[in-house]
């Protein structure tokens, strides 16, 4: 998929070299199911209407990879798809070009695109597309009667090893959430010194049980291998594995952790002009909603909402139940505080460390 | 003739000293030869002493601060870091605040400080949007616009920042901190995480060292004096993982050991695991090899009981009983009903912690999974060089041993090793420096304990984007592994090194 779609995006930018009409572009993001759902609602619709070219390729995240390329002077990446803690680092720094947000198309009924973007989806240097969410998941038919957080701190009640990501962001809200603490005060209570002893103490309770993953891919085959019995996830990652895999894994949204994608043009991009041109299509309220019967991350624009369909190869799969935007779900979400982890991360991280090395 | 050799110095034909004449020739060829090295000599420049020695000065040296915020820079230098900061100094960071902003750099300043104090980012861009509407005096409205501007403890991180020469990133390496006054102190107890790491990745390199010597000091003997057939099949079976890419043999591993894995599905398959847990229960040694009690039954039936069961259990013979039934019968008779119902409380949570409900042992996701995964992967960088010189040690010295009237143990020992030295030397040299900077295999199969300080390299390289900090551990490690190699040259040398 990604060689073949480099091969053509050589080909044809060898084809079009002469026509002064169309481009390339290169645009990044993390492979696997991810970027298969952003090429079939987004690459190749605007191929198909602008005649440009997109090299696809994938990365792990993180802005390294940006960082280098801007310090040397020599970028080739044209977009880059980030989280949003990425966003806010990478622009204080100076790494991220500045997206003017009025020159994003507003809803089919004519509310302005500031208006129709979920709050917090418009970045000084990005436009985010999903709304992702960090929950956790379990085999049904390993356990049954899984319904809070509560219960993924359980040991007495639910034997048997956790998942959860080698990190302190959304294992520390987690376990607030988990000591009783509300959905709204979660990052007030975090800032204070009791908060960050009280949520350590309570990922102490399980410490010993969890098995710690790195890659998204990796919870899903963990609780395919038995290794654990529940285990924290990217929301679409769980579900890509029971829609396409038929995996029997089932998602519980008590206190998710929603976060966004975005798309972002590293500082001094050589084809920046065109990069906004396919942000602009990519982020309209159609595409947003196609991309969502690919996957179950939720549209950034709410007039993408109503738009959302089935699963693309499944009719009879209905994609709304399944996203972290869906009410239902929604009811105990607490949203990342991005201004929280980037002013806490460093200091978060080396002490989550030294919890895990002791 | 006598002329020449007797008085002057030797010439040739055209009247050149012979010396001199010399000289020319074999500069002609010194600078033949330099020219076919020297495209080599340039690459090595190029793509390995000037990146590293590049990265190795943002260890100490990072000039973010001072090149976007210089008014203030200048007077924080010049303050003591300990006096009260001035009204002046809060003038000219208000005036730098307010430039950072329009310049948008403000972020980067941020950022740099953020390292020193936690917190300080937000406080530093929130106070930017404010900074332009501020009037004098400056110092009240910045406290106005963030109470973390009162702390003097945040004047002084401000101050180790704005310090582009510093030793903060390297102390920090080794778990101490830099304060703004000058003084050096730990770091604090819960965020002290490097020291522990680089004495993790020694040990862990120590016994992968060991372990592929032990592993493959006899592998290698047997492919240096076996039948060329056999031993070029052998051969191949050690080659083909070598070549085959870390990340295929790292999964694996994962697929062997995990808890469903392999091992362990041939462990309980064949009963063995019972067999080890026995063995364990009986030492009351669970050690790394943690697993659900085989005394669950009396457990469970402790705690839903109580009473009745323990009377049951006693009632047992004792050679009968569990480890864990013995326990608590003993204590029941001992300090009676509720402290063995506590104790019974105590081995389940001894057991959940263990982690599987059916006798299987966790050997991946902890350092046990590291020490095997990296132990097999590197295996062929020992066995290489000690095949290699083991190979051009003649057996007609054995049997000369031997018929001198040596044992077996005494022909090996005192004949065969030594002349092994050196390639026990380069194969531990080169495992044990490999394994010091191993990551993607901890990473992966290394769970909490088995983590190791070039993870954390990577960590600040991609995720924190502190390359300074990187730069300093990266530093570190580098004046680790020359002293081992000095060591190494002290104690057994390094021209007794031989690759093959």
């Amino acid at each position: 998929m990604n060689l073949k779609s480099i091969l053509i995006g050589a080909v044809s930018a060898i084809a079009v070299a002469g026509a002064a009409q169309a481009g390339t572009i290169t645009v990044v993001s993390w492979g696997g199911a991810y970027t298969k759902s952003q090429v079939e609602a987004y690459h190749k619709p605007w191929m198909v209407a602008t005649g440009n070219q997109i090299i696809s390729e994938d990365y792990n995240g993180g802005l390294a990879e940006v960082k280098a390329q801007v310090e040397a002077g020599n970028v080739i990446w044209d977009l880059v798809d980030v989280e949003l803690s990425d966003v806010v680092l990478g622009c204080d720094e100076g790494l991220l070009e500045t997206i003017d947000a009025s020159i994003l198309p507003p809803a089919p009924d004519g509310t302005p695109a500031v208006d129709d973007f979920i709050d917090g989806a418009i970045h000084e240097c990005a436009v985010a597309t999903i709304v992702w969410s960090t929950i956790f998941a379990y085999d049904t038919t390993k356990i049954s009667g899984v319904s809070t957080i509560q219960d993924f701190f359980d040991l007495t009640k639910f034997p048997g090893k956790r998942g959860m990501k080698k990190q302190p962001k959304a294992n520390l809200e987690m376990a607030l959430a988990a000591d009783g603490v509300p959905a709204d005060q979660i990052y007030a209570v975090l800032s204070t010194p009791e908060g960050l002893d009280r949520a350590f103490a309570k990922l102490d309770t399980i410490k010993d049980s969890v098995v710690w993953w790195e890659a998204g891919a990796q919870p899903p085959q963990l609780l395919a291998d038995g290794e654990v019995v529940m285990t924290t996830a990217y929301n679409g990652r769980i579900f890509n594995a029971f829609a396409a895999e038929d995996k029997p894994f089932a998602i519980v949204w008590d206190a998710q952790i929603t976060d966004f994608d975005l798309w972002v043009i590293p500082k001094g991009a050589p084809n920046k002009e065109l990069a906004l041109e396919f942000i602009v299509f990519s982020t309209d309220t159609q595409r947003l909603a196609d991309q969502a019967s690919w996957i179950s991350y939720g549209p950034a624009r709410k007039s993408s909402g109503p738009l959302i369909g089935s699963y693309a190869t499944k009719p009879d799969l209905l994609m709304a139940p399944h996203m972290p935007t869906d009410p239902e779900n929604f009811k105990t979400a607490i949203a990342n505080d991005f201004e929280f982890w980037a002013d806490n991360a460093d200091e978060l991280n080396e002490r989550f460390n030294a919890w895990l090395a002791n | 003739m006598t002329d020449a050799t007797s008085k002057g110095p030797l010439t040739t034909a055209d009247g050149t000293p012979l010396k001199r004449k010399l000289e020319q020739a074999m500069f002609a060829s010194r600078l033949r030869a330099f020219g076919l090295v020297a495209p080599l000599l340039a690459f090595i420049l190029a793509v390995f002493v000037v990146p590293i020695t590049v990265f190795m000065v943002r260890g100490f040296h990072n000039p973010t601060y001072e090149t976007y915020m210089p008014k203030s820079t200048e007077l924080l230098l010049e303050w003591d870091g300990v006096s009260e900061p001035t009204e002046e100094m809060a003038a000219a960071m208000v005036a730098d605040l307010i430039q950072a902003r329009a310049d948008k750099t403000i972020g980067r300043a941020a950022t740099r400080v953020n390292q020193e104090y936690s917190g300080t980012r937000s406080m530093f861009t929130r106070t930017a949007r404010k900074a332009a509407k501020m009037e004098a005096p400056f110092m009240a409205a910045l406290v106005k616009a963030h109470k973390n501007w009162g702390k003097p403890e945040v004047w002084q991180a401000i101050k180790v920042a704005a310090t582009s020469w510093t030793p903060a990133y390297f102390l920090a390496a080794l778990d101490l901190k830099y304060k703004g006054d000058g003084s050096v102190v730990w770091q604090v107890e819960e965020r002290q995480i490097h020291i522990t790491l680089f004495l993790r990745t020694m040990e862990i390199s120590l016994i992968v060292t060991l372990s592929c010597f032990a592993l493959g000091f006899p592998v290698a003997w047997l492919l240096a004096n076996l039948k060329v057939r056999t031993a070029n099949l052998l051969m191949i079976l050690v080659l083909l993982p070598f070549w085959t890419s870390i990340l295929v043999r790292t999964t694996a591993w994962i697929a062997m050991l995990q808890g469903q894995g392999v091992v362990n599905d041939l462990m309980a398959f064949s009963g063995l695991n019972q067999v080890i847990l026995q063995f364990m229960l009986l030492f009351r040694d669970y050690g790394d090899l943690k697993l659900a009690s085989l005394c669950s039954n009396d457990v469970n039936g402790v705690l839903a009981t109580g009473e009745a069961t323990l009377q049951t259990l006693s009632a047992q013979a004792a050679d009968a009983q569990t480890t864990c039934a013995a326990e608590m019968v003993r204590i029941y008779s001992a300090s009676g009903l509720e402290a063995a119902v506590a104790q019974a409380g105590a081995l389940k949570a001894e057991a959940l912690r263990w982690g599987y409900g059916d006798e299987r042992f966790s050997m991946i996701y902890n350092k046990t999974g590291t020490l095997v995964a990296m132990t097999h992967i590197l295996l062929p960088f020992m066995i290489l060089p000690l095949y290699s010189v083991m190979k051009t040690i003649p057996p007609a010295y054995l049997r000369a041993a031997k018929s001198l009237g040596a044992t077996n143990w005494t022909a090996f020992w005192r004949v065969y090793f030594p002349q092994t030295v050196p390639g026990i030397g380069a194969g531990s040299m080169l495992v044990f420096i490999l394994a010091i900077g191993y990551y993607i295999t901890p990473a992966l199969v290394g769970g909490q304990d088995g983590q190791m300080i070039s993870n954390f390299i990577d960590f600040h390289m991609r995720k924190s984007l502190n390359w300074s900090l990187a730069a300093a551990l990266g530093g570190v490690l580098l004046i680790i592994v020359m002293f081992l190699y000095w060591l190494y040259d002290r104690v057994v040398g390094i021209d007794n090194m031989k690759f093959g």
